[in-house]
């Protein structure tokens, strides 16, 4: 036997052992993440076992190295966990911003002191990390954002305001884009700062989205002192001083991959058509909607060749091929087609998906996920700002 | 398997790229148009390409071909789709090939397979009869005559049918148009008696036929597969044509993209250069995405065909649909981004929409291919 093949069965056996029954009943969606943090409710106990006995394996991250709370799992062998998870339909045991974004951006620009200090509480889910970059007048334009931030020699003084954070209010900690040079030209001014959300003059407002949840918030900071070092050699800031944009762009780019995969909502579970037969129907084992049939199966011929661009995208990278900005491509394609999926899923739904409240429809699920779709191609900036990018470093065409 | 080329497959790749773009650019197409040649091909260029080893890409070793499989067939057809080579490449090498490896008995490898990797041989397809692909609608007849069969009916859109030597015809044993049972293939000589071909002039300058069979008589011997055989065995050699075509269509629309790209760069209205405009960069970068999943599906249709020959109906069905309307978006927005100069003749990119047209519909445009991927899937 393989290593691989041996570390597939003890995975598998652990897996076993150790996933509670609840655990297993593959449920995705944002309602069942497990985000962590000081404030976390958990739905079950189960839920807070899965979580405890899977950071103790070091499993909840398992491509980090042990020193900083991972498995230290070859590439390979993460395949191997994440499949047989999938094949026992375990949950994830935690989600956060903290393992999607902050921590890349730690692991290339921290320092070992800050990877040290601030990885294994994201691994344990003990701290929940919230993104602050946009602000009113800097969504798009992301380089022009003015949250000031002054040196006052033991400390930064924090002043500013972000908007459209999500999970702010229920957040510990927030990596922030503040101006550390207001002299300096738009992209050579900022700084990527580590603030605690319970520091004095820091305050949330939370804002109500569309599909009637408020999973985001304004920002406030008000003479908001930051330490200079949170402890002993932990700088507050990731990276130089005012060249924080560098660390912005990276970790983008990795919030752009998170939201083209995970976001595309497309792994698991049932296909369109499938759906919509047990909800419309067939006539002579046709969908009983031809004109629906039509675009359901031209999106499902898309969503695949998507699915596979994405592993084509992995493939190449792995042989040294791939092309860096595609994962501007690979975001804009992604979410552009989950709302399209989602405005099949209400066209085969039909009146029954338009309900808002209610047992039967859990709270108008669908409705409310199909309006959350919608923000897809605006977080993490949007479709027009992807194109742009392609157009500029893949297509290199001029002026863009 | 991984999704990308195998550093022998790109081999395969550049030294087709570095033969091809020599020896049969664009305006050796426009040649063989304005000289109204009657082959539809050059048959020099073709024997060259039978000695690199192209002609018998898919064939075996044991009969003189390269045996490279099916993603170096699909490598071989987008260089060839990027520079618009005619050749007798899809019906030969790709179907021919395929139909006689996959069904053929020995005797009839034996004696095919040799000619078609030496290119000595060209063979065609025949399978539609009606204006819009449906190998199931086969109505042509072979009805039992002594210890064989006579075949009568017509056929069309039959890719160097206008040359072929020889021609593999669906026709039906049994059962009525629109059955999947009762197909079997034939394997008739185009000099027998009672064939008759038209060369039919298509938009894009290749080579194609109508052709009539009245009472064609054939022997047992020269059946491919099983009497009856039906719809699956054909549908394997199709699944191996429509890949080759989206292979194909993947080289065109990624040539005209490139060559839309550097017009872009390069004319100015207003003074600048047009690509500075984002009316023209949206679309753009909207193709070149779609242009990645083109890519993306026909690899894994032609690796699927390599890896589970059976299985990868699906998947070919995908790539051909996908394929069929990138590139024909890729077309239509090469001719648009280029203004009044991409509506000329004398420019090249008109041959590549006109092409492309036909791929896209030839064994099934991205509607067939739709209600097929809906039908497999239950809905
Ligand atoms: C659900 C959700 C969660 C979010 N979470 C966070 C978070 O946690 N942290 C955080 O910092 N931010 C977050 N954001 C903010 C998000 O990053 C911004 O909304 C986004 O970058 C767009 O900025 P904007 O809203 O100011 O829109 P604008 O930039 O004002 O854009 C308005 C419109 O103009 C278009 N446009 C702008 N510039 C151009 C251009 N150059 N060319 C063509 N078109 C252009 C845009 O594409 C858009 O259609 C979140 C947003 C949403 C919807
Ligand atoms: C069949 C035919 C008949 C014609 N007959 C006549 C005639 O009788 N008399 C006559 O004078 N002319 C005639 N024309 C010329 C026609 O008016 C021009 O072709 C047309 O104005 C476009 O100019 P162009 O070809 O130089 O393209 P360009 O201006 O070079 O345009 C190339 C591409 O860039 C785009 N583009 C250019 N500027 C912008 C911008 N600011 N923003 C976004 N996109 C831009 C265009 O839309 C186009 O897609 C004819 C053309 C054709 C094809």
């Amino acid at each position: 036997m393989s290593d691989l093949e041996t570390f597939r069965k003890d995975a598998r056996a652990w897996l076993e052992e150790n996933c509670p029954a609840e655990m297993r009943d593959g449920a995705g969606g944002e309602e069942n993440i497990c985000w962590g943090g000081r404030n976390w409710e958990f739905q079950s106990e189960a839920q807070k076992t899965w979580l405890n006995r899977m950071a103790e394996k070091g499993w909840t991250v398992p491509a980090w190295p042990k020193e900083y709370g991972g498995g230290s799992l070859s590439k390979e062998e993460v395949k191997v966990l994440k499949s047989e998870m999938r094949d026992m339909k375990a949950r994830s045991p935690l989600e956060s911003f903290g393992i999607w974004m902050l921590a890349p951006a730690l692991l290339k620009y921290g320092t070992h002191e800050q990877k040290l200090h601030f990885m294994p509480p994201i691994a344990r889910g003990e701290i929940r990390w919230c993104q602050g970059y946009s602000e009113p007048n800097a969504g798009s334009d992301l380089a022009s954002l003015q949250c000031k931030c002054e040196d006052k020699d033991d400390h930064w003084l924090v002043n500013g305001q972000k908007v459209w954070t999500s999970y702010a209010d229920e957040s510990d900690w927030i990596f922030c884009l503040v101006r550390t040079d207001p002299k300096a030209t738009k992209h050579n001014g900022i700084s990527f700062l580590l603030i605690d959300m319970a520091a004095q003059g820091v305050s949330t407002k939370p804002i109500k989205l569309i599909s009637g949840k408020s999973p985001f918030c304004e920002t406030f900071f008000d003479d908001v002192k930051v330490p200079k070092e949170h402890a002993s050699g932990i700088a507050a800031i990731v990276g130089d001083l005012n060249r924080g944009w560098d660390v912005a762009k990276y970790l983008l780019t990795h919030e752009r991959e998170m939201i083209s995969a995970g976001g595309g909502g497309l792994f698991g579970g049932r296909g369109m058509g499938e759906i919509a037969a047990s909800e419309i129907g067939l006539e002579g084992g046709r969908l009983a909607d031809p004109m629906l049939r039509g675009k359901i199966a031209q999106a499902e011929i898309d969503g695949w060749a998507f699915l596979l661009t994405l592993e084509r995208m992995k493939d190449e990278a792995k042989a040294g091929q791939g092309v860096g900005a595609n994962s501007s491509m690979l975001k804009y394609y992604g979410t552009e087609f989950n709302k399209r999926r989602f405005e099949l899923l209400m066209d085969s739904g039909g009146s029954e998906a338009l309900e808002w409240e209610g047992e039967r429809t859990k709270d108008g699920k669908l409705a409310r996920s199909w309006l959350r779709t919608k923000a897809n191609s605006i977080e993490g900036g949007t479709s027009e700002v992807q194109l742009n990018i392609i157009a500029k470093r893949i297509l290199q065409l001029p002026g863009a | 398997m991984a999704l990308v080329l195998t550093e022998e497959q790109q081999m395969l790749r550049d030294s087709a790229r570095g033969f091809l773009d020599e020896k049969a650019p664009v305006s050796a197409l426009r040649k063989l148009r304005d000289t109204n040649d009657e082959t539809g091909f050059s048959r020099d260029l073709w024997k060259e390409m039978a000695e690199m080893g192209w002609a018998g890409i898919l064939v075996g070793e044991e009969f003189g071909g390269a045996d490279f499989g099916f993603v170096g067939a699909g490598v071989l057809a987008e260089e060839m789709g990027r520079t618009l080579t005619a050749s007798p490449f899809l019906s030969t090498s790709i179907l021919a090939a395929t139909a006689l490896q996959k069904l053929g008995g020995d005797a009839q490898r034996q004696e095919h397979l040799p000619k078609i990797s030496a290119g000595e041989a060209v063979f065609a397809l025949a399978v539609d009869e009606t204006r819009k692909h449906g190998p199931q609608k086969t109505a042509m007849k072979a009805e039992k005559y002594g210890n064989g069969f006579k075949l009568s009916g017509d056929k069309t859109f039959v890719a160097d049918g206008q040359v072929a030597d020889k021609i593999i015809v669906a026709a039906r044993t049994a059962g009525a148009p629109g059955d999947a049972e009762g197909l079997t293939l034939f394997l008739i000589d185009a000099a027998a008696k009672g064939v008759a071909r038209e060369r039919t002039v298509m938009v894009d300058s290749r080579g194609a036929a109508r052709l009539k069979f009245e009472g064609v008589e054939a022997t047992g011997d020269d059946v491919l597969g099983e009497v009856d055989g039906g719809l699956a065995a054909l549908e394997g050699v199709l699944n191996a044509g429509r890949a080759g075509l989206a292979a194909e269509m993947s080289g065109s629309a990624q040539t005209a993209f490139t060559m839309t790209m550097d017009y872009l760069k390069e004319r100015k209205q207003f003074g600048t250069e047009i690509g500075a405009f984002q009316a023209l960069q949206h679309r753009a970068a909207h193709l070149y995405s779609e242009i990645e999943l083109m890519k993306s599906v026909t690899l894994k249709a032609l690796q699927d065909l390599d890896e589970h020959y059976g299985m990868a109906g699906i998947i070919c069905s995908l790539a051909k649909a996908k394929a069929g309307e990138v590139a024909k978006l890729a077309s239509q927005e090469a001719v648009q981004m280029h203004g009044g100069i991409g509506m000329t003749d004398e420019f090249d990119i008109g041959f590549y929409m006109k092409r492309i047209r036909v791929a896209q519909e030839m064994f099934g445009d991205a509607a067939f291919h739709a209600d097929r991927l809906a039908a497999m899937r239950g809905y």
